[in-house]
């Protein structure tokens, strides 16, 4: 017998229509904007010299970093808004150790990233046992981590901020995974050769990259991978998309949530390493708001807020935009007041955006 | 005759007070669609989540292939071939199909000593195998949410088969279809008898049902009206039988009557 069922209203697909359905466009669309809008305005304010790039791909790194991971949870229908707190509670399990009891700086930074570990850990397994929504459970979270940090600190020191470190990092082995400077002998070449402009003293502008920019990029590639090519990536997509399919086709949600919450906990963990051991300080209010900004930087790259559908890919476009946006309102020397203003605006036409993408993608016959 | 693939002989469940199902028995053979009818509250769900190991029975016994046993979980009943789709279907619409084909048994290869998932084969044994079912995708990458309400319904049935049922619960696939989609699926039903897989077909649209099945069930109240071959039964009988048969024969004579006197 015959069951064909051939659709005799198929249709090659445009490519703008085939672009429209991946997540990452807005964001990457988003970005070319906002470099063509600074090549106008601020081409010849050093935005766009080797210095300004290193500047605003620093911020934006510092981001993407917790952009990524926080994308991936998103994806998974989950928020996490303890990031914030969380990168303080980290900076100051950091700092003081080595100050006060002068553990070495290896030591704590393992610790910060345990407790993290361990906070994010229990923020996943209060989410996923008591069905509470991720976003109340994690503002409890958010409170209570910074009332605790600020407690803690102001009992041990006697203050709220830690500072003096770099005394006790510079010689430690973990310091230039974090805080180092990688490519310093290209960027050298290129000074040679004139590409990368001198300072009045005659040194390049730059020495090297940050190594935090490739923390992000190899983050961002990592979460990717995971995403679109392992089973673990298949079952964050679902457990977002729709959970109850998911457990009855015999996905671990749970498990899958947990292992998320984690991830952003530790993400934060490393955005706090970074920090404290580049300033070599560290303060019981750093990463405020924090949460808020990496939530922005993954709806910018397409994320639903609703779960189920994103990218890592869009995450880091998201937070290049918010590098790009700071570092381009203070070059041109617009009022840096500006810059909430323009972010949230930039947010919402990214919503407007995404939901019309979806539309599209999710249009029936 | 064959052994039935699954059976239950005198199934009871009680929820409390409650007789939800008494004195049940009700088999399925390879290569034959069994349709469970009745009205809405007549046990039905409670007979699928017996045979789907949801729920276990009060009373009376579970045989596969012969033998006794006993469903601890779902999962242990889809281990046994006894596949079910539910209205849900356990789709995720904004995931590809292939990705849904997949969903909790994702294929696996290695790259370079990394375990990766097999995006190539899921998207070609996904369309190789909806194209073999009759099922023309435009492309195994378009999101489930593209599909039709058909198409999803062949999709999950698919899916059930590929990995290994030897029997397919199906509840109330047609339900929510139109007459076209429908069809799609009632011939899908056709194709998986063929194959040699037991079909248990819960409706509560006689249509559709006489149209596939090859026996019928009927339930009511809880309990077993009868069993009967398509041989037996007419569906203006099968029609009657069920609650609400009657009923409509009269609501037809009423309209007749009122058209008559019309003119």
């Amino acid at each position: 017998m015959s069951l064909e069922v051939k659709d005799e209203r198929v249709r090659a697909v445009p490519l703008l229509g085939r672009l429209l359905s991946r997540p990452e466009l807005g964001a990457i669309a988003g970005t070319v904007l906002i470099f063509v809008f600074f090549g106008i305005t601020a081409g010849d304010s050093g935005l766009f010299s080797a210095k300004g790039i290193v500047n605003f791909l620093e911020v934006s790194a510092q981001l993407g970093i917790l952009a990524a991971a926080v994308a991936l949870l998103m994806i998974a229908g989950e928020f996490d808004l303890s990031i914030g707190s969380m990168i303080g509670f980290a900076g100051i399990i950091i700092a003081i150790p080595p100050i006060m009891w002068d553990w070495p700086v290896w030591a704590s930074v393992l610790m910060a990233f345990a407790s993290c570990a361990f906070v994010g850990y229990l923020n996943g397994l209060i989410v996923v046992h008591t069905g509470l929504p991720s976003f109340i459970v994690t503002l409890g979270s958010l409170f209570m981590l910074r009332g605790l940090t600020l407690g803690v600190t102001r009992g041990i020191t006697g203050r709220t901020q830690a500072s003096g470190l770099h005394e006790y990092s510079t010689g430690d082995w973990i310091t230039p995974f974090f805080a180092g400077q990688v490519f310093r002998a290209p960027i050298g070449w290129l000074a040679e050769l004139g590409v990368i402009g001198k300072r009045a003293d005659g040194l390049p502008a730059i020495s090297g990259i940050p190594v935090s920019i490739v923390w992000w990029i190899g983050l961002t590639l990592f979460f990717t991978w995971l995403l679109m090519r392992t089973r673990f990536g298949n079952w964050i997509f679902a457990s977002g998309g729709e959970a109850n399919a998911a457990r009855n086709m015999g996905v671990p949600v749970a498990r899958t949530k947990i292992t998320l919450f984690i991830m952003t906990a530790l993400a934060a963990a490393l955005f706090a390493t970074v920090q404290v051991l580049v300033t070599g300080s560290a303060d019981t209010l750093r990463g405020n708001l924090k949460e808020f900004e990496a939530i922005i930087a993954v709806v910018i790259g397409g994320t639903l807020l609703t779960g189920g559908y994103g990218s890592a890919i869009g995450a880091m476009f998201g937070a290049l935009i918010f590098g790009v946006v700071q570092m381009g309102i203070f070059y041109t020397g617009i009022d840096t007041d500006w810059f909430k203003l323009f972010m949230g605006a930039m947010m919402v036409v990214a919503v407007l955006f995404n939901s019309y993408v979806r539309a599209r993608a999710m249009r029936s016959r | 005759m064959d052994t039935p693939l699954v059976e239950l002989k005198s199934v009871s469940k009680y929820f409390g007070s409650v007789i939800a199902l008494k004195d049940v028995s009700f088999d399925v053979r390879p290569g034959e669609v069994h349709c469970l009818l009745g009205d809405n509250g007549a046990g039905k769900s409670t007979l699928i989540k017996v045979l789907s190991g949801v729920h276990s029975p009060d009373e009376g016994e579970i045989l596969v292939g012969g033998a006794h046993t006993r469903f601890n979980s779902p999962k242990d009943t889809l281990d046994k071939g006894i596949a079910t789709v539910y209205q849900d279907l356990a789709l995720v619409p904004l995931m590809s199909v292939a990705r849904n084909f997949f969903l909790g048994r994702e294929p696996l290869k290695k790259t370079w000593g990394l375990r990766q998932f097999d995006v190539d084969y899921a998207n070609r044994t996904a369309y190789q195998q909806l194209s073999d079912m009759g099922i023309q995708l435009r492309n195994p990458e378009q999101p489930v949410g593209t599909l039709s309400g058909g198409e999803r319904q062949c999709l999950a049935i698919a899916r059930a088969i590929h990995f290994g049922a030897k029997v397919l619960i199906l509840d109330e696939p047609t339900s929510a279809l139109g007459v076209h989609q429908a069809s799609v699926v009632l011939k899908l039903i056709v194709q998986s008898k063929a194959r040699g897989i037991g079909v248990i077909f819960i409706s509560h649209n006689v249509h559709h049902a006489y149209v596939v099945g090859d026996r019928f069930t009927l339930l009511k109240r809880g309990r077993s009206a009868g069993t009967y071959q398509k041989n037996e039964i007419s569906r203006d009988q099968l029609l009657n039988l069920m609650a609400g048969g009657k009923e409509l024969v009269d609501l037809e004579q009423e309209i007749i009557k009122l058209n008559n006197g019309k003119r």
